[in-house]
Order: C-alpha cells, then sequence, then structure tokens
C-alpha cells in the first residue's frame, strides 16, 4: 500500500514539475504556478509517506498557500500577456539538456556507487513534539537569527517596492 | 522490492534536473523562479528521506530552516521584479542587457 502510495506522489510530482517548466499547451506563468502547487502538493504526501508530519503541513501552509499567492499575486500585477508568444531557442534548450544530463549523470553514478544501508527498516518519527524540543534547544540560536533575517527581508520588500527608488 | 532510500534521492535528483533545465531554457523570470523553487524542494525531499533513513532528525530541521529561507528569498526576489518592471516594462531576461558590452 505504501509502495503504491510512494509510485503515485512520484509520478505526479515529476508530471507537475514537468509541467512547470515546459507546458506543451500553455506558456501562461498562470499555469505555471498552479502546476507549482500541485507539485509541492505531492511532495507533501510524499513528506507523510516519509513520516514527517510537521513538515508536510509547512510544507502546505508556507509554500502552497503564502509563496505561491505571493507568485500568483506578482504575475497578475504585472500582466504579461505580450510575452507568451517568444520562441525557446535551440541552443539554449540544447545547452540545458548537455548540463542538466551531465549533473544527473554525476548524481545518479554516485549514487550506483555507495552502498546505501536501507535494508533494516526506518524507524524515525517525524512528530511535532521531538522536532520542536530540537528546535528550542540545540538549534535556538540558528532560529533566532532566522526571525532576524525574516525581519530584514520584510524591511528590504519594503525599501524595494516604494515609488522612487534612489 | 520495497521502496528504500534510493527511490525517494532518484526522485529528488530527477526534480532537482527539471529545475535546472527551467532554469537554464525558460526565458521568463517568474518561471525561472519557479524552477528555483523546484529545485530548494527536490533539496528537502532528500534531505528528509536522509533524515528518516539515517534516524535523525536533524535533517528536518534544516528543511525547516530551507523553507523559512525560501520564503524571504521569495518575497524579495519578486520585490525587485516588480521594481525592474515598474522602471523597464519586461520580466523577459532577454530584454535585461543593461550590462552587455
Amino acid at each position: 500500500m505504501q509502495d503504491a502510495l510512494f509510485y503515485i506522489f512520484a509520478a505526479l510530482t515529476l508530471l507537475c514539475g514537468f509541467l512547470v517548466i515546459a507546458n506543451p499547451f500553455s506558456r501562461n506563468p498562470v499555469t505555471s504556478a498552479m502546476f507549482l502547487v500541485l507539485t509541492i502538493a505531492s511532495l507533501a504526501g510524499l513528506f507523510v509517506l516519509l513520516h514527517a508530519f510537521f513538515l508536510a503541513a509547512v510544507q502546505v501552509l508556507v509554500y502552497a498557500g503564502a509563496v505561491m499567492v505571493l507568485f500568483l499575486f506578482v504575475i497578475m500585477l504585472l500582466d504579461l500577456r505580450i510575452e507568451e508568444r517568444r520562441k525557446i531557442k535551440a541552443f539554449g534548450l540544447g545547452a540545458g539538456l548537455v548540463s542538466v544530463g551531465a549533473i544527473l549523470a554525476v548524481f545518479l553514478s554516485s549514487l550506483a556507487s555507495s552502498r546505501l544501508t536501507s535494508e533494516e527498516s526506518p524507524t524515525l518519527e517525524g512528530a511535532t513534539i521531538p522536532l520542536g524540543k530540537l528546535l528550542f534547544k540545540q538549534y535556538v540560536l540558528p532560529f533566532e537569527i532566522v526571525s532576524v533575517l525574516l525581519l530584514v527581508a520584510m524591511v528590504g520588500v519594503v525599501l524595494l517596492s516604494k515609488k522612487e527608488l534612489k | 522490492m520495497t521502496v528504500g532510500l534510493e527511490h525517494y534521492l532518484i526522485v529528488s535528483v530527477l526534480l532537482f534536473g527539471l529545475g535546472l533545465l527551467g532554469v537554464i531554457v525558460r526565458r521568463n523570470l517568474l518561471v525561472i523562479y519557479m524552477s528555483l523553487e523546484l529545485m530548494l524542494n527536490a533539496a528537502n525531499l532528500a534531505l528528509v528521506a536522509f533524515s528518516r533513513f539515517t534516524n535523525n532528525l536533524d535533517g528536518q530541521v534544516f528543511v525547516f530552516f530551507i523553507i523559512t529561507v525560501a520564503a524571504a528569498e521569495v518575497s524579495v526576489g519578486l520585490a525587485l521584479i516588480v521594481a525592474l518592471y515598474r522602471k523597464r516594462r519586461t520580466a523577459h531576461v532577454e530584454d535585461l542587457t543593461t550590462m552587455k558590452l
């Protein structure tokens, strides 16, 4: 049952990820954003299969909720209708395929040469309580630094979106 | 054959490749940003899979931080794109040739 669910979610993730970057029916950024939402939702399904329940919830709330709403907001704001018709250049496509193929070859060959010990059944439970304890005991300094980072990002966004950029 | 760590890593690698292909091939700044998000999510999947199969919760804390930093990065990047669009009326990388000699 779990294996079947893994294959379903993995196929859905890769299919929707492909449709984000190259949709044969529409070059509209809005459809890309919608398929990115689907990709993120199926990744949350994979997180649930990995027993990372808190991260699955955060993934849906933060990514599919907040980040994608921001994306859609900006897409609607920019009104990019004229730019849909541009062609993808053959040179760019070739260079992209070559570089992606090289990186995939490196990854897959290192994966094949490493002996991963996944015979024993995994026991880790990504429940919220141990994650929260770890976050607020061992990782409390990075947590505070991230809060400062969010504040800096907020100030930067407010400054960037002023009418008069100096 | 039961699903193990390798399966999750292969999905993660393929998703990363898709994101990289999108960054290189597409010419729209917003779609390039979405492809970047795909690559970040591929790394997240690999981290969660490692954390599950090596019985160590640290990977999930890293994913938590990555999601937070990605949210900050997206907000700043989209603000930059909007500021650029205000000045140049384009969100297309081939029209941004100010630094070209």
